[in-house]
């Protein structure tokens, strides 16, 4: 069932067959669910937002508000400058943000729409605010949204008052709600203060209070975001979703900036953790020791179970390449790794990866799409899948065991509270995977190999 | 109840029904207003989801990645046939198409399929940007048609055009240019238009009728092929489940085709019997009629422990419907009522003035009726009517939970069939277990030390 995949590789430059990316505005529009009292707006067809909701709602299981400048006909002849200040009127009188965070889309973009402008005219009512961002869907993916988006607020709100506020700013890169919380954490764990740009976690996350709240808790505070200009350092997590944020506050309020990988696995967990000891200096607290050595009890525990199994994942760039580390520090191959955004690094970046463990035979591709994955698998085979749920359709029709990490998983609920980064986070992955073998083992044994103890 | 949360602009889409009648005044399909969180997609999504479930067409979106990502499988179409259906494919355009057009790249995006897999049917559905591009996806369709001897159709779909219901009518229009060469020889029977076959829906249908003995010559769209589909011109009548979506088909088939249709719901003992009798009453088939009505009794009879054993948990609930179109929202209206369920709220997101007139006169009074609400306005009538469940799509049932209510999906997730008598028995069942959920008491208790 649903194997219309063809074997042999052949030239396909056209068309895109099962992708592995989506388009921008929808991860600009989770960068702004990530800001307190923020209403998301999308400047184009209504069909957009509707998407764009039902897709983050349908990941998160929660509600995802946001707005639309209902483009018609002539807003897409005229331009959309009317229905942008229509919008803003009404969003201001009935919905009360606190910021409305607008993005572009194809429509917007390619008609010419000039936001900068149009904003400019819009009577902003005292104390709010209104920011934008250009995301056209035809270059880069959901993350580059996701980047421009973060990148916006800091270049509108933040700004240096030449006083330090003595804290880091943690830029956490497209991951769940549950991922940010951890890093928080950690670095309270650490006694580092931070602010952390965007901030999901009590949006998209929030808890059942019986009340139905337009603006959860959760999300950075424009306050907040305004003193991002006063830290001290930038910690962008993910090369590819968070250096443009981090260089926007470099440039705009001279933070320095460190870009980090996603902390997945022991190493790039560890590289998280020594970037906060180099600012306190002060010995890494006792209960990060002890989930480290945790962790390393774990992998010793399974070794024999993940030994030399091959993987394939797929799914966003800074994700992948984190949880091909994590994957290689278990002792796995990571034999293919694909994303769906575009982008020189990611190939190379997994090379070095490849390089540094020593495998060969491995290969990595960015822009590419799950059809392509799926002639790969075809080729030569792998012993588990990691990806969200578009994934199963290959795992189903090759019968491989599948482990869903990463965005969008729509087939499955709780994943997004919990991390996949830090210590804590390698255990949960750690258990996913080895459930995932284990079960396909118990599965596959014979009757008289069947075992009560493994 | 015009209080502050509802816009100036939205106050005509919102009706709360009074003594009598009003003649419903209130204003529809038209399109949302800016600044408004609408649940409402757009004319992509409406073309999208009719031709979606033709199981062995190729669905090209021409357009950048967003509109295929979104669209990949979206709706649980079941197919007997082919899958290929539920995979996406994409001209995925990037910054140079948008620059230079995109005909080439979708020539030749076209042409990897033809050479590899040499379909039958392709739709190219034309997205946002397309035409802004100046893209003649119509002149590219032809030719490809043309040189690979196959049915390339393009689909008028730019989000901007309109609301939903303008998408359905573009996807209706490429149904038309799909059978417009075809005229078969006249066949006994029906065709059955507006069931996607979401959960096996079709099947169930069409396993009644067989039972009454009318013949199926092709479903549209659910579990539809090429073949099948260009020999619905056959059929001597058709039958419109989802009105909102096909009934524009069906007065096009009549015009064109001479094929009368008729409107039909199968979600409800009431109206699944209905429907089947005027089915057979359409096709002059007296026998038929009588096979409906003894094969509707006997299924209601055999219902009856079943319901009287439900009613006393759902008696004197209230609910709050929001769907998209408005048969089907009189459809729960009814089978509410049979449960003894009281409906306080209802709104549809693409309903015409008869079905709110309809919708009115059958309602109690101080329901709310309202047209392309948003979660704003949900959210406030429910609470003030005090709703236990509500009855409605992916984007309401986070709503309807965190109003720490009770949820049924009807519409692209449900996840058992709710049409026919069966439906009865799953929608019940469906309705019971959320209301009756331990979970609910959870909510507002207090952490105790």
């Amino acid at each position: 069932m649903l194997d219309y995949t063809k074997k042999e590789t052949y030239d396909r430059n056209a068309l895109r067959v099962n992708p592995a990316k989506t388009c921008q505005p929808v991860g600009a529009m989770y960068a702004a669910l990530g800001v307190h009292g923020c209403m998301p707006h999308s400047h184009g067809s209504q069909g957009c937002c509707a998407f764009h909701r039902m897709f983050l709602t349908r990941h998160f299981k929660d509600p995802a508000m946001a707005s639309s400048s209902s483009f018609t006909e002539g807003a897409s002849v005229f331009g959309g400058g009317s229905n942008l200040k229509t919008s803003a009127k009404n969003l201001f009188d009935i919905y009360n943000p606190k910021i409305i965070a607008v993005h572009t889309t194809c429509l917007s973009e390619t008609i010419g729409d000039d936001l900068n402008a149009l904003i400019q005219g819009i009577d902003i009512p005292e104390g709010k605010y209104m920011v934008h961002t250009n995301t056209p869907s035809y270059k880069g993916s959901h993350i580059t949204g996701f980047s421009n988006m973060t990148a916006s607020f800091i270049q509108y709100l933040s700004k240096a008052s030449g006083k330090t506020n003595r804290k880091v700013a943690i830029l956490p890169g497209f991951v769940n709600p549950g991922d940010m919380r951890e890093m928080k954490r950690i670095a309270s764990v650490m006694q580092i203060p931070y602010t952390m740009l965007p901030d999901t976690s009590g949006v998209m996350d929030s808890p059942m209070t019986g009340k139905f709240e337009l603006y959860p808790k959760g999300g950075t505070k424009v306050e907040e975001i305004k003193s991002l200009g006063d830290c001290e350092l930038t910690l962008a997590f993910g090369k590819i979703t968070s250096e443009m944020p981090a260089e926007t506050l470099y440039k705009k309020c001279n933070v320095p900036f460190k870009i980090l990988p996603l902390p997945i696995g022991i190493g790039r967990t560890d590289e998280y953790i020594m970037a906060l000891q180099s600012l306190t200096k002060a010995e890494v607290p006792y209960e990060l020791e002890e989930e480290r050595g945790q962790l390393v009890d774990i992998l010793i525990d399974i070794h024999p179970y993940t030994y030399n199994k091959k993987v394939a994942i797929f799914g966003d760039p800074d994700t992948v390449l984190s949880l091909a580390e994590f994957v290689l520090e278990m002792g796995m191959v990571p034999k293919y790794l694909v994303t769906g955004t575009p982008g020189e690094y990611f190939q190379t970046a997994a090379e070095d990866l490849f390089l540094k463990f020593g495998m060969s035979g491995c290969k990595a591709k960015a822009s590419g799409d799950l059809y392509e994955l799926h002639q790969w698998i075809k080729e030569e085979g792998v012993d588990l899948l990691i990806g969200g749920t578009h994934g199963k359709y290959i795992a189903r029709a090759e019968d491989i065991p599948f482990v869903r990490a990463g965005f969008p998983i729509i087939d499955r609920y709780i994943h997004s509270y919990l991390p996949l980064v830090g210590y804590k986070g390698g255990m949960r992955l750690a258990e996913l995977i080895t459930g995932a073998l284990m079960d396909r083992m118990d599965r596959d044994s014979a009757e008289e190999d069947f075992e009560m103890v493994m | 109840m015009m209080n502050s949360i509802v816009l100036e602009e939205r106050k005509d889409f919102i009706l709360q029904k009074q003594e009598g009648c009003q003649g419903s005044s209130m204003r529809c399909d038209a399109n949302s207003i800016s600044g408004a969180v609408s649940q409402r997609a757009c004319v992509y999504c409406g073309a999208r989801v009719v031709l979606n479930p033709i199981t062995d067409a190729f669905h090209i979106v021409h357009g950048p990645i967003g509109c295929a990502s979104y669209t990949w499988d979206i709706r649980g179409s079941l197919s007997s046939g082919d899958d290929l259906y539920r995979n996406s494919f994409s001209t995925d355009l990037r910054e140079k198409d948008v620059i230079f057009g995109g005909e080439k790249k979708l020539t030749a995006a076209i042409e990897e399929i033809a050479k590899k897999y040499h379909p039958k049917l392709i739709f190219v559905y034309a997205t946002c940007i397309v035409g802004v591009i100046g893209d003649d996806v119509e002149a590219v369709c032809k030719s490809m048609s043309a040189k690979y001897k196959m049915r390339v159709i393009p689909v008028k779909s730019p989000g901007f055009s309109g609301n939903k219901s303008v998408g359905y009518k573009m996807a209706c229009n490429a149904i038309m240019e799909l059978m417009g060469p075809h005229r078969p020889e006249k066949k006994n029977g029906v065709n059955i238009l507006g069931d996607f076959n979401l959960a096996g829906e079709v099947w169930i249908v069409k396993d009644y009728l067989k039972k009454i003995g009318i013949p199926v010559i092709s479903t549209i769209t659910g579990d539809s092929n090429y073949e099948s589909l260009i020999n619905a011109p056959a059929a001597q009548l058709n039958i419109v489940q989802c009105a909102g979506s096909s009934t524009y088909l069906a007065t096009r088939m009549e015009e064109e085709m001479g094929i009368p249709y008729i409107k039909i719901s199968f979600y409800g003992i009431e109206d699944t019997i209905d429907s089947l009798v005027r089915i057979a009453e359409a096709m002059k088939e007296e026998a038929a009629r009588r096979k409906a009505v003894e094969f509707g009794e006997a299924e209601k009879a055999k219902l009856r422990n079943f319901l009287e054993s439900y009613r006393k948990n759902l008696v004197g609930k209230k609910a709050a419907i929001y769907v998209g179109g408005g048969f089907k929202a009189i459809s729960l209206i009814k089978q509410f009522h049979s449960l003894g369920m009281e409906t306080v709220v209802v709104g549809t997101q693409t309903g015409k003035k008869e079905d709110y007139e309809v919708i009115e006169s059958m309602v109690n009074e101080n329901t709310v009726i309202l047209d392309d609400a948003n979660p704003a306005e949900l959210e406030t009538f429910i609470r003030d009517k005090g709703a236990d469940i509500l009855v409605g799509g992916v984007k309401e049932r986070p709503l309807a939970y965190k109003l720490g209510i009770a949820f049924c999906d009807h519409n692209h997730e449900r996840k058992h069939p709710l049409c026919g008598f069966e439906g009865v028995v799953n929608f019940t069942k469906e309705i019971n277990l959320s209301l009756l959920s331990p979970v609910w008491k959870y909510i507002k208790q207090e952490v105790v030390v």
